[in-house]
């Protein structure tokens, strides 16, 4: 068991392996679909960031250097006193941010993602040579994964709607499974082969 | 009689939505415990089965949503005659908005042009709503809130299917369901309930097999092949090994349920709809003989 407070150092991840269960603590930011797009198409792909965009780029830039973005798009209440508080916050499926996720690691610095499923082959690589690890919470677990997060520190973009915002948060004591590290395992590869092995037997193709 | 036309029933329906979103059928929770029982001690399998059990318990005592992926709620409604059914779909679409605002729903209703969502889970079409007229006298309203991430991995095939030499009978479903059980791996928050559907045209065959995700695991298929195809279909997906999450294990479903429609000559379709193992499900009956409405919950 690993206990890990971002800014995570590169020998902590190196010293990680596919199955090891890790307890992540500090500030993390959620980012899903339309997060990952925007990060792509205004801050990776352009020449020079807009004036407008300047500076959630320099505070994002802040945020994730050393830190881990978390697929989620969480059920949230506001409080009366104007704050947010998380009441469900589990996984969403990583696979749809494969198309960017390997950019998004390089550019800010990421040492992590939270999400569930797994991911294809480009991130697995931008794991080994970042180094960066997959993180995988368990899915739906949504109500027992919110009680870790300790608070709500900020959100941007709310524009896109409660779950594709990114929300910035603290996290004690947040409960993953290393299922991608980065030495090149991953564990979704090693259970599909087993499966397709199954699979041929039991219908012969 | 209870007076139809200004019977309302926004309340309940409110409170049918908190029941789903945060309550596991009793069902689901005791075979997620079985299951956990089989796997080996100290496997991930074993510790996910655990933290989902945790979740689960957590959610019903905080009336707090079990996945924040609430889902699409779909209503399956039975009425009898004299109900006015759009009076009922207007209740419903403000019992979903009070539901959010509550925060037993997440805003889940995005704008397929402009991306934005509408905040409240109504707009065109959502929530999902389909009416039934019946001969009973009660009005009984099924919900099933069915989350994203195992929507994505829900499938249909067209048989017959060379690749996997699956022809057009019940053979060729079992195969193309081992496949779509393979294909989907981890992502749609396995272990899953599979509602299959057989026949049908494209659209009928999709709501029919989510429909098969209403019915209780322990109840018994009334077409004696298509119970043992239900039995069969379990074993041999727990066999694949993908386990909770992906992780391996012995768990990969809970459940297989299985219905048959009638089909064209020229098509035979197979959908697999895919549930997590949050498999969100909750009904509400309603009593129109006395002068009130009376409800109660399943």
């Amino acid at each position: 068991m690993h206990r890990l407070t971002v800014p995570i150092a590169d020998d902590e991840i190196r010293a990680l392996h596919a199955g090891d269960t890790v307890y992540l603590n500090g500030v993390i930011v959620t980012g899903r679909d339309a997060a990952h797009k925007f990060m792509k198409e205004h801050f990776i792909q352009v020449e020079e960031v807009t004036a407008v965009d300047e500076p959630l780029y320099a505070e994002l830039k802040r945020l994730l250097d050393g830190s881990v973005i978390y697929h989620c798009g969480p059920v949230v209440q506001k409080l009366e006193d104007g704050t947010w508080k998380f009441v469900a916050a589990g996984p969403t499926t990583s696979i749809r941010e494969e198309v960017y996720q390997a950019d998004v690691i390089k550019h800010f610095n990421l040492k992590g993602v939270i999400g569930k499923g797994g991911m294809g082959k480009n991130t697995l690589r931008a794991c080994q040579e970042q180094p960066a690890v997959y993180f995988h919470a368990i899915g739906g677990a949504a109500s027992l994964i919110a009680q870790s997060v300790k608070q709500v520190v900020t959100v941007h973009k709310l524009e896109f709607g409660v779950p594709e915002a990114m929300w910035v948060i603290e996290v004690e004591d947040f409960p993953v499974v290393v299922t991608m590290d980065s030495h090149g395992v991953s564990i979704h590869d090693t259970i599909e082969a087993q499966s397709k092995a199954k699979l041929a037997e039991l219908i012969g193709v | 009689m209870v007076n139809l036309k200004t019977m309302d029933l926004t309340d309940a329906f409110v409170e049918l939505i908190r029941r789903a979103a945060t309550d596991l059928p009793s069902d689901m929770e005791q075979a997620i415990a079985k299951a956990k029982d089989r796997e080996e001690a100290g496997s991930a399998a074993a510790s996910t089965l655990e933290t989902i059990l945790k979740n689960v318990d957590l959610a019903r005592k905080n009336a707090t949503p079990i996945c924040q992926d609430t889902g699409t709620p779909i209503f399956e409604v039975r009425y009898p005659l004299g109900v006015s059914t759009r009076a009922l779909a207007e209740q419903i679409r403000q019992a979903a908005a009070v539901a959010t605002e509550r925060a037993y729903l997440r805003p889940n209703a995005v704008d397929s042009l402009t991306g934005a969502n509408s905040g409240d889970n109504t707009g065109i079409d959502f929530p999902t709503m389909h009416f039934h007229e019946w001969e009973e006298e009660h009005i009984q309203i099924d919900l099933l809130l069915k989350g994203g991430g195992c929507e994505n991995v829900s499938t249909q095939y067209k048989l017959p299917d060379g690749g996997l030499k699956a022809g057009r009978d019940l053979e060729g479903v079992r195969r193309v369901v081992l496949d779509a059980v393979h294909q989907a791996q981890g992502k749609g928050c396995a272990p899953a309930v599979l509602g299959i559907a057989i026949g049908g045209d494209r659209g009928s065959s999709y709501i029919k097999s989510k429909e098969q995700l209403l019915r209780k695991l322990d109840d018994t298929n009334p077409d004696e092949n298509l119970a043992d195809l239900e039995e069969r279909l379990y074993e041999e997906s727990n066999e694949l090994g993908i386990g909770p999450m992906g992780f391996g294990g012995k768990t990969s479903v809970l459940g297989v349920k299985i219905g048959a429609q009638h089909r064209l000559p020229a098509s035979y379709f197979v959908s697999v709809a895919y549930m997590c193992w949050a498999n969100r499900r909750a009904r509400m009956n309603v009593s129109l003989t006395g002068d009130e409405a009376e409800v109660s919950y399943a």
